[in-house]
């Protein structure tokens, strides 16, 4: 099977996202690398960055699994809910 | 609808949620079931073998209609290093043979709809794609919930809002989860034709293969790899516990894709097409994990009460979240008979959990938790068995030391006797 990078995989699932409401914000100063490290690796859609400085995050192609909630809430997450009725990945398989 | 007071309010669609509003709706009971998900299944990921007994409690013979996907007959445990696999296989005619002991491989999102759809024919009223945000809570008491500043009523309210339960979390019946608590499950849905399923994986009809390793799936942290086939498709997966993430730099995307490449597993897999990239938690911390189970006017079930119980060669959480949802909603048919929907009315709920498989297998498997989280299982173990099993099997004309000598050796190059003793300390523990 050819290799796909996670935006391709991303790319085959269904989202209806919510332009407006981010479901998750983050401390994008938060300074400890450790931390930093496990939420960039953790991420199963590959959404969390560190450019310059500051961590980077966009909550388009979250697949709401909770990950970064349970390693990192009040570090480098500052908010986590789950997205709106209906909003963010619709999974047809599952 | 504000102004309505329904007998009992859900929430959360999956397999706890749903089989509980089944139940009450066919005791003649008002229920409201919500989920946040477009539609019921939409948000829910599972590797996935459904153990069918607590299901067949509520519908008999249930696999005659509904869409499960095979039934296991095939059973295969794996320990891996990168180039290398000791496979245990059992396969019977006889696994699966009576309905009570079958499992069956299932797809949440194609899964929970036909439960859902069961509800409605009940009289469920199903409300998908609402976001409860809380429980309303008066004197103390749970009397319904609110979405988006809707508020709706209800005698009691069950939560069944999975691992996530944010519901329970906001209540104070349970504390944010940690992570040692739970692993990430990531997972793929490969299509492939279905013969070629059959022919790889010697298997014919509607039989099924469930196949779960360890070691190298997740380059020696703590977790698992899993593989299931489906109809026409495999589900592939890794699962990795949290509080081991940064033992390698490896990502999680990047560990899945490794795995899909490990030798042993990329042959049955070639030439399939990736349809779908799912991630959800699991509950990973057994009887460690439970909250607070029943308040006034409310209780929790399923993934939510971390009903999960993870063996590295089987995951079960779907037959303990029908039957958690099953003993709640009967809890509740007692209360309603009682008049009395207080904590005391509602706690034949955790009477009932207590002498059923759940707290019952929970409690007899507390010791794996430990287990599941010690490096020599996950790294040395299949280094020593590669080892092993390499001189076991190789064959190239040189003089060979004697095989009981070797292994002696080449289990003290892997573990040492500190090691080794704790080990199965931690194993006779936990049987
Ligand atoms: C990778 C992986 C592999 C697994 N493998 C197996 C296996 O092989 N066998 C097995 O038995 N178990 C397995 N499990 C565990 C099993 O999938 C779960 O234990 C089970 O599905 C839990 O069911 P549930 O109804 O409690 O929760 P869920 O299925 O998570 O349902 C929760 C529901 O609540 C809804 N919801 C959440 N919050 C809200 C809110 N605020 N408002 C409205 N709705 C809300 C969600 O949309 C969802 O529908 C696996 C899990 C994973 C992740
Ligand atoms: S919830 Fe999961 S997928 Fe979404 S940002 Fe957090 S870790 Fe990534």
């Amino acid at each position: 099977m050819a290799k796909m990078s996670v935006d391709d995989k991303l790319g085959l699932d269904l989202f209806h996202t919510d332009e407006h409401n981010p479901h998750i914000t983050v401390n994008e100063d938060y300074d400890d690398m450790e931390e930093i490290r496990k939420v960039l690796l953790a991420c199963p859609a590959g959404l969390y960055h560190y450019e310059n400085g500051k961590v980077t995050f966009s909550h388009e192609g979250c697949l709401e699994c909770g990950t970064c909630r349970v390693l990192s809430i009040d570090k480098v997450v500052k908010s986590w809910d789950h997205p709106m009725g209906g909003a963010g990945v619709q999974f047809r398989q599952g | 609808m504000s102004e309505e007071k329904f007998d009992a309010i859900i929430v959360g669609g999956g397999l706890a949620g749903a089989t509980a509003a089944y139940i009450l709706a066919n005791a003649g009971m008002e229920v409201l079931l919500a989920d946040r998900g477009d539609f019921c299944g939409s948000k829910n990921v599972t590797g996935g073998r459904l153990y069918a007994h607590s299901l067949e409690k509520v519908f008999p013979g249930f696999a005659e209609e509904a869409p499960i996907e095979r039934k296991v007959t095939h059973e295969k445990i794996s320990l891996m290093t990168p180039k290398s696999s000791l496979d245990i296989g059992f396969s019977s005619e006889k696994l699966g043979e009576d309905p009570e002991s079958a499992s069956y491989t299932i797809l949440h999102s194609k899964f929970d709809p036909w439960l859902a759809e069961k509800c409605e024919e009940a009289g469920v009223m199903l409300v998908p794609g609402i976001r409860v945000d809380s429980c309303v809570v008066e004197d103390g008491k749970v009397v319904g919930i609110d979405a988006g500043g809707e508020i709706m009523y209800s005698d009691v309210v069950i939560i069944a809002d999975g691992v996530n339960s944010l519901l329970a979390q906001k209540l104070g019946m349970k504390k944010e989860l940690t992570p040692h608590e739970v692993a990430v499950g990531v997972k793929e849905v490969i299509k492939l034709d279905e013969e070629v399923i059959n022919q790889r994986f010697g298997v014919r009809g509607n039989e099924g293969v469930a196949w779960l390793s360890a070691g190298d799936a997740t380059a020696g942290a703590f977790g698992g790899g899993l593989l299931y086939t489906n109809k026409d498709t495999i589900s592939i997966g890794i699962v990795a516990t949290l509080a081991d993430i940064g033992y390698t730099d490896i990502s999680i995307p990047d560990l899945l894709d490794r795995y899909k490449e490990h030798p042993a597993i990329k042959p049955y897999i070639e030439g399939g097409e990736t349809i779908e990239y799912s991630a959800h938690l699991v509950p990973e911390a057994g009887v460690h994990m439970i909250p607070e189970l029943v308040r006034d006017g409310v209780l929790v079930t399923g993934d939510a009460a971390g009903f999960v119980v993870n063996l590295g060669f089987t995951v079960r959480g779907m037959d303990f979240a029908v039957e958690s949802g099953r003993l709640a909603a009967e809890a509740v048919i007692r209360a309603k008979e009682a008049g009395d929907f207080s904590k005391e009315g509602l706690s034949s709920y955790v009477d009932a959990l207590n002498e059923s498989f759940i707290m019952k297998d929970m409690k007899a498997l507390k010791g794996f938790p430990a287990i599941l989280s010690r490096r020599e299982v996950f790294k040395d173990l299949p280094e020593m068995v590669d080892d092993i099993c390499t001189k076991l099997f190789t064959v190239s004309g040189k003089p060979s030391m004697d095989f009981i000598m070797y292994v002696i050796n080449s289990m003290a190059s892997h573990l040492s006797v500190a090691q080794l003793t704790s080990l199965v300390g931690d194993i006779m523990d936990a049987f």
